[in-house]
């Protein structure tokens, strides 16, 4: 039986590529997307040599909305699964200072991602069937001064998915809603993470791998987060508000 | 940060980075005393580098196989595991591993890592075609048997003294199946487990276990495991149709630090009492022979994630030795009786023969190899510099992989090649530098 391709959006990202290889270990042929995709060669070559897939390579920008449907028309095929890993955490203060790199973390963050899954998922309904993949944020479930750009970006990116899956659950169309807490890839490269809430990239890519299989909807890869995230979710916005997070 | 390597024993403080590429690299280790790291499955302090330690793991892109040949080429940071997993399925494993696959091909090349099959294949260097070398001057140059053939000698068993690894071009051994057809055969005590392995001489796969608690008269008896590489013809009807397809085992994992006092000398007794009854009993079973899945019988500890812990917080260490063939049943015969004495026997004792080997500095010659394994507590280091005079005393030498307590003094007694390496390494790369290096003075 073979298995249907899954596209990567934002392949370069060292979750995107734990993704593709638990995948590619399944015999899932890939499509990987990133902006300047001929820099994948090398991973797309290691792929085929461990897993003996087929591995496409594509130019593929978020901010370009223009290009999406032509970027998936250009595509060997739908995919059965998406998965979207784009995403830019920005600098908070930059972004204070200067509402433009605000806004293009924004973007990055959510209306791209929302436009390109947007016009898959209409494919995918055409068709009959589909999964999406979102990787979202726990910063998006409550704001916190440190973040709240990036983290009001995920936040309408976690809406969203969470709109698209109750849209599309009754067309047999599966939406999954990442929300891994720290996991160590190069974006929190050289912070200082405590290593028992901090995920390794592969685990989040197993974590995917069996939300995708059983049909999970919203998962957090380690539990613990599950607890945290309810913990700042219920402080009262009196006490928050002077907190220090 | 402070690292340690698989024993948890010694911790010390160094700068760990991750470079993504070359250029990065060569920024880190043109700045000096660094170390390559690949896994950490060093027991000691090989892979900690003086002040920096280079972590090889984004360094991991398989690049190319020749199927025609059995001929992989890979980034230094690819997995001895994942190299099985791509291509048992294809019909190919290793021709050389250790005891563990979750080595680097980097650190492979580093410790000149030996198998069970050293008596009749070498060691590592054996199927390495070629690797590519980033000196400390930040230049890579393609080493191998002719070009650069020094620096390629050089480099097998220098635990990355010469630079760091890039790339390797490993041959791989074509199989069947992936059974290994084992024989065990039951020693009462070392001289017949010698007389086995001077028998066996042309088994492909020979190791014992020992009991390192027994002694007087029993004192060296063991379970000596010899192996095969299954044919189809003989595996089991039901496996025929996939015979390579073998995914590595399930595993169990150690959940947490337990203290130290788990493992006392009666729990050690236990242990060995009960392995060897096992052992035995599987040795009366159909002459000794069984197949055994080629992940039970190469790699039997990978199955318990983080087996390292069950000796508490202080860690523990290895210590192994080579004795040459002529000393070698005398050597050993005292090597077991001080560490019977001492009542600190261990859970792996491990006794193998090696073939004759040619190299620079690789730990390996014709003789016999005994690994034991010590919790860290005064009482052991002791008792492991009282080993480690008995083994020099009869011409032997100590695996730098495994070794985290030789002095300076003690590396010169036992290495004759000492002051060649000292100097290759003064000459070529004074800028690398580790713990095991400054440790043991070169
Ligand atoms: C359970 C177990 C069983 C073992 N059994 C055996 C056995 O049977 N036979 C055997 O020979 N060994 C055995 N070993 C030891 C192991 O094979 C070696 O220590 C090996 O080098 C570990 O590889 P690593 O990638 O973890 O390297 P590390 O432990 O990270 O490093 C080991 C050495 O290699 C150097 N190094 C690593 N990568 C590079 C690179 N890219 N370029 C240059 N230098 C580099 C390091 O500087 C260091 O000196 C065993 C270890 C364990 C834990
Ligand atoms: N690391 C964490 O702790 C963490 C926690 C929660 C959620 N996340 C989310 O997880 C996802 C993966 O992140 P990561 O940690 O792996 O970090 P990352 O390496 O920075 O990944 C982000 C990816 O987005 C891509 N990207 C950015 N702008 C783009 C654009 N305009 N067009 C196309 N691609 C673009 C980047 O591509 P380039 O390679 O071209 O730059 C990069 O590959 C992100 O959505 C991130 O927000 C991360």
């Amino acid at each position: 039986m073979t298995k249907p391709p899954v596209l990567i959006l934002g392949a370069r990202s060292d979750m995107a590529l734990a993704a593709a290889h638990a995948f590619a270990a399944k015999g899932h042929p890939l499509q990987l997307a990133a902006r300047d995709a001929a820099r994948l060669d090398a991973a797309r070559q290691d792929l085929e040599l461990r897993h003996r897939v087929s591995v496409t390579l594509h130019d593929f920008d978020v901010l370009d909305l223009a290009s999406h449907a032509a970027f998936l028309d250009s595509l060997p095929g739908l995919p059965g699964v998406v998965i979207c890993a784009v995403g830019a955490m920005g600098d908070q203060t930059e972004s204070e200072q200067d509402p433009d790199l605000a806004v293009a973390v924004m973007r990055t963050n959510y209306e791209g991602p929302a436009h390109v899954l947007g016009l898959i998922a209409n494919r995918f309904l055409a068709r009959g069937n589909g999964t999406i993949v979102g990787i979202s944020s726990v910063a998006g479930l409550r704001g916190r001064a440190t973040n709240y750009v990036y983290g009001s970006a995920k936040a309408g990116f976690t809406a969203w998915l969470s709109g698209l899956r109750n849209r599309l659950a009754r067309h047999g169309i599966h939406v999954v809603t990442v929300l891994p807490g720290f996991v160590a890839t190069r974006m929190t490269e050289g912070m200082d993470l405590p290593p028992r809430l901090t995920a390794q990239p592969d685990e989040v890519a197993q974590a995917i791998v069996s939300a995708v299989e059983r049909g999970r909807n919203v998962i957090y890869v380690r539990p613990i987060w599950r607890l945290i995230m309810a913990i700042i979710c219920a402080i009262p916005e009196t006490m928050f508000k002077r907190m220090k997070l | 940060m402070k690292l340690s390597g698989w024993g948890a024993y010694p911790r010390i403080e160094t700068e760990l980075a991750a470079p993504r590429d070359e250029a990065e690299l060569a920024e880190f280790l043109v700045r000096g005393d660094a170390v390559a790291r690949g896994n950490g499955r060093a027991y000691g302090d090989a892979a900690i580098g003086r002040r920096r330690t280079l972590s090889t793991r984004h360094f991991a892109h398989m690049l190319d196989f020749d199927a025609e040949r059995g001929w992989l080429t890979a980034d230094s940071g690819v997995l001895l595991s994942d190299v099985i997993s791509a291509f048992l399925p294809r019909g190919w494993f290793p021709l050389v591993t250790p005891g563990t696959k979750y080595v680097t091909l980097g650190g492979m090349v580093a410790s000149d890592v030996h198998g069970k099959n050293h008596h009749k294949d070498g060691s590592f260097q054996t199927c390495v075609e070629w690797f590519d070398l980033m000196t400390p001057d930040g230049r890579v140059q393609r080493c191998s048997r002719t070009e650069n053939s020094e620096l390629f000698f050089w480099t097998f068993g220098a635990m990355g003294m010469t630079g760091v690894v890039l790339r390797v071009c490993m041959r791989l051994l074509p199989v069947e199946t992936g059974w290994i057809r084992q024989k065990s055969i039951v020693a009462g005590n070392l001289a017949e487990a010698i007389r086995v392995f001077e028998d066996n001489l042309d088994a492909t796969y020979s190791v014992a276990w020992i009991d390192c608690v027994a002694k007087g008269a029993d004192l060296g008896r063991s379970i000596i495991m010899l192996g095969e590489h299954a044919t189809i013809g003989q595996i089991p009807p039901d496996d025929r149709h996939r015979p390579l397809h073998l995914p590595v085992r399930g595993k169990l994992s150690v959940p947490f630090t337990p203290p130290a006092f788990c493992l006392n000398r009666y729990t050690l007794r236990a242990f060995n009492a009960l392995y060897f009854r096992m052992g035995a009993r599987k040795a009366a079973k159909q002459g000794g022979v069984s197949l055994e899945h080629w992940d039970s019988y190469f790699y039997p500890l990978d199955s318990i994630l983080g087996w390292n812990r069950i000796y508490g917080r202080r860690g523990f260490l290895q210590y192994q030795c080579v004795i040459p063939l002529a000393q070698a049943e005398a050597g050993m015969s005292e090597l077991m009786e001080a560490t019977a004495e001492a009542g600190a026997g261990s859970f792996l004792a491990v006794l193998k023969r090696f073939g004759a080997q040619e190299s620079r500095i690789s730990f390996p010659m014709e003789g016999y190899t005994l690994a034991l394994d010590f919790p860290a507590s005064e009482r052991n280091l002791a008792l492991i510099g009282r080993l480690e005079d008995i083994a020099i005393a009869h011409g032997g030498r100590f695996y730098l992989a495994k070794d985290a307590h030789l002095t300076a003094a003690r590396f010169r007694a036992s290495e004759p090649r000492a002051e060649d390496f000292a100097r290759t390494h003064r000459q070529f790369h004074p800028m690398m530098g580790s713990a095991l290096s400054d440790r043991i003075g070169l």
